[in-house]
């Protein structure tokens, strides 16, 4: 376990800081939004990111991958929170990139992965049904049919759903509708025939979609892993997305808090700077101490994810539930210490405030992770 | 390297030769011993075990060999912390002589206050107390009042300290002092060291809402100290205590490596004090407390580990600065937490109606509310960090 950056992390998180900050700042988000971008993200910039390796942090050196591990992509992740960066780093290179990983045939990740790593291939996840996660709740079905599937059903909230270059749906083969036995994960080409895209645009400005398949044939050979085995596919993928949501939810916090403690010492109000007053002086702090905590716990998870896979269920939660209240308290504080200008678009503090709930929901809120944190702790 | 490696074998080998089996079990504050002359040891084998390890200068690893410390180098004292974690040995002798005062009377010290405490301190005679706080000087330490008077040949001493843990088992006191008070009120104190034996000295316990009383209130009536008892110079007592306050903490943290006995839990109170339906707690208020605070500790933990870590790697962060605030808090969240769980047997107060640890429950309930208040308040702490930290203006 390491808590601490090595030299190596730290020479790519000045590298990331630098290059974020000129090329994918807020002010990018803010014209994709303006501008109503077909795709939602720049793509020369991903296709720059994808060949500093970014796109390949997590993969091995065999599939074209940095083989940088969690804490190196914890740390990319991390500086494009602070930069709101819109790309296909967390919805291909880790979630899509993952569930290949881990639940792939040799084959499919010799085709994939290095397609993933240069960033001419991305994936999504269709995995939500409903306006809540609950990843074992599957009404979508698989069906057998000769030797392809068929898929019916509709997901939800897909991240880059409507952009990326195949979907990796989780769907039913077998089992009762909350069963987390057959279940079955499916590629599907997003241009196949019986698949629906509805781009929705949500309140961060940045991808989603909702997806319908109707009678959409998938071959059996493009099934991940067993079929009605996804499960223990798909839980690991997820805690791998949760903890890397909370890397880019710490960045999202702590330049949120940054910007807003330099406002404390800038504006004046009743003859002075408004941060020498106590009752904002000690929420101030308090957010200091809940960071502290945070980034703790966000350390620990992102090298628990390659040093101790074993206890990953249990740290994803505690992060991506630390992590949602930090972001919670951090943005709203923010928004009313700037007062007046704090609610206004101009500042780009609500775009803070936006990305922070779009993330909260991602892959589990709250409540879900602490039902689950209970679960595993045995009550 | 090599001579470090020796070093600490020869200390395995010593201490698995000299540390009585007894005093490598947890232990509880029953267990501690603190010196002085009115301290007795808890245990013939806690006797054995102190004259033992003083002998060797272990009790104060890093003191200088000539005041009768181990004269060890940083790095073996590191050594030989490690090897008594290992085996879970006792720490043998506990004290704010051997945590605060000795380290600022080898800095500040004149060669006879060195000769005159430290060998004292080493060999236990002496129990040293604090005295800092006043009536009217909590928070704000630096308006204290208790005023040392020059009288030619030695000080007159009158006011009052509170809070001084312990003060009635204690021999001597390290008290600051004002002795100008025409100046800036930090620049006109200064560090005295009293014999509470002194005519005028008396001390009284102060009874706590947890029904303990380890703090007193110390009062000095006429008190006359010679002039030899100043350490450091004259209205620059400010200076020495905060140099005090780096080795209290750098101390304060070792105390904490002693095995404690077993303390309730809140996930292991809840199994004894609350209905389980299908594997969860009924309760699901309380289930969402439970988690909460479980999920908040080992924040908490994982913050420390990081801290030692960041020290050992010569890494700073602002994390140390935020472990009083959110250790103590999380403490009286976790006491209050045991109360709702387990209702009415937490608030047993005495008598048999309820267990021991029952009743210890709900008296370090109470106890639990020090902890925010002393060693500066949960509101100095975030103060602390609005102003050293965030580097936020100040008023």
């Amino acid at each position: 376990m390491a808590l601490v950056l090595n030299e190596e992390q730290r020479l790519l998180q000045d590298t990331a800081k630098d290059f974020l900050s000129k090329y994918a700042s807020v002010a990018s988000l803010r014209k994709l939004r303006d501008e109503h971008d077909h795709t939602g993200y720049d793509p020369d910039t991903w296709k720059q990111m994808a060949e500093m390796g970014w796109a390949s942090v997590i993969l091995p050196e065999a599939y074209g991958g940095l083989e940088f591990g969690f804490l190196g992509l914890g740390i990319v992740l991390e500086e494009s929170g602070r930069t709101l960066t819109a790309s296909p780093l967390f919805a291909s290179a880790v979630v899509g990139a993952s569930a290949v990983l881990l639940g792939g045939s040799e084959q499919q990740k010799q085709t994939l992965l290095p397609k993933i790593a240069s960033g001419d291939l991305t994936l999504a996840l269709a995995l939500e049904e409903s306006h809540h996660h609950k990843p074992t709740h599957i009404a979508t079905t698989a069906k057998m049919q000769g030797d392809d599937f068929v898929l019916n059903g509709s997901k939800f909230f897909v991240l880059d759903g409507h952009c990326a270059d195949k979907l990796i749906v989780v769907a039913r083969s077998d089992g009762a509708e909350s069963d987390s036995n057959g279940v079955t994960l499916l590629i599907v080409d997003r241009n196949s025939q019986g698949v629906t895209c509805h781009r929705t645009i949500m309140a961060d400005s940045r991808n989603a979609a909702n997806i319908t398949f109707e009678n959409v044939i998938v071959p059996s050979g493009d099934i991940l892993g067993a079929v009605g085995d996804g499960w223990p596919i798909l839980e690991p993928v997820l805690d791998r997305g949760r903890v890397a949501i909370a890397a880019e939810m710490m960045g999202c916090a702590l330049e949120t808090f940054e910007r807003t403690v330099a406002y404390l010492k800038e504006r004046e109000q009743f003859g002075v700077q408004i941060g020498s007053f106590q009752a904002l002086q000690h929420r101030a702090a308090h957010m200091q101490s809940e960071l502290e905590l945070c980034r703790s716990v966000l350390m620990q998870a992102l090298s628990t994810v390659d040093d101790a896979p074993e206890q990953l269920p249990l740290l994803a939660s505690l992060a991506k539930a630390r992590l949602n209240a930090l972001v919670k308290l951090v943005t709203n504080e923010a928004v009313q210490m700037h007062g007046g200008i704090g609610v206004t678009d101009d500042l780009e503090i609500g775009f803070f405030l936006k990305r922070a709930r779009v993330a909260m929901q991602v892959f589990g809120d709250t409540g879900f992770h602490k039902d689950r944190y209970a679960a595993l702790s045995g009550y | 390297m090599e001579n470090l490696n020796k070093f600490g074998l020869e200390v395995r080998d010593w201490l698995e030769t000299n540390c009585p089996a007894s005093q490598r079990q947890p232990m509880g504050p029953e267990d501690q011993y603190w010196g002085g002359r009115r301290g007795t040891f808890p245990s013939e084998d806690a006797k054995i075990w102190f004259e033992r390890m003083r002998d060797k200068g272990w009790t104060v690893p890093e003191w200088p060999v000539k005041y009768g410390g181990g004269g060890l180098s940083p790095q073996q004292a590191k050594v030989l912390k490690s090897e008594m974690k290992r085996i879970h040995a006792r720490t043998p002798l506990y004290g704010l002589g051997i945590w605060m005062l000795g380290p600022a009377v080898l800095e500040y010290g004149t060669d006879q206050q060195k000769q005159q405490h430290i060998h004292a301190i080493i060999n236990a005679e002496t129990r040293w107390a604090q005295g800092y706080s006043e009536p009217g000087a909590g928070s704000d330490l630096a308006s204290l009042q208790c005023k040392a008077e020059d009288m030619g040949d030695h000080f007159l001493v009158n006011g009052t300290k509170i809070w001084t843990t312990a003060g009635d088992k204690c021999d001597w006191i390290f008290c600051l002092v004002r002795t100008d008070p025409t100046v800036k009120k930090q620049e006109g104190i200064s560090f005295l060291l009293i014999d509470m034996d002194d005519a005028g000295v008396t001390t009284s316990p102060i009874a706590l809402i947890s029904g303990e009383s380890e703090f007193c209130q110390t009062f000095f009536d006429n008190v006359k100290v010679p002039k030899e008892n100043l350490l450091g110079e004259l209205n620059k007592g400010w200076s020495v205590a905060k140099a005090l306050l780096v080795h209290e903490r750098k101390l304060m943290a070792e105390i904490g490596s002693d095995s404690p006995r077993h303390i309730l839990q809140p996930n292991v109170a809840a199994r004894e004090y609350l209905e389980f339906e299908n594997g969860k707690i009924a309760d699901a208020r309380l289930r969402d407390d439970l988690v909460e605070y479980d999920m908040l500790m080992q924040a908490v933990a994982l913050t420390h580990f990081r801290t030692f870590e960041e020290k050992s790697n010569g890494v700073r962060s602002a994390a140390p600065m935020v472990m009083k605030y959110v250790g103590t808090e999380a403490e009286k969240t976790k006491s209050e937490l045991l109360l709702a769980i387990m209702g009415s047997r937490g608030i047993g107060w005495e008598g048999d109606g309820f267990t021991p640890q029952e009743i210890d429950t709900a008296r370090l309930w109470a106890t639990s509310k020090v902890m925010t208040i002393a060693g500066g308040s949960s509101e100095i702490q975030l103060n602390l960090i609005a102003q050293k930290v965030l580097e936020l203006p100040q008023r």
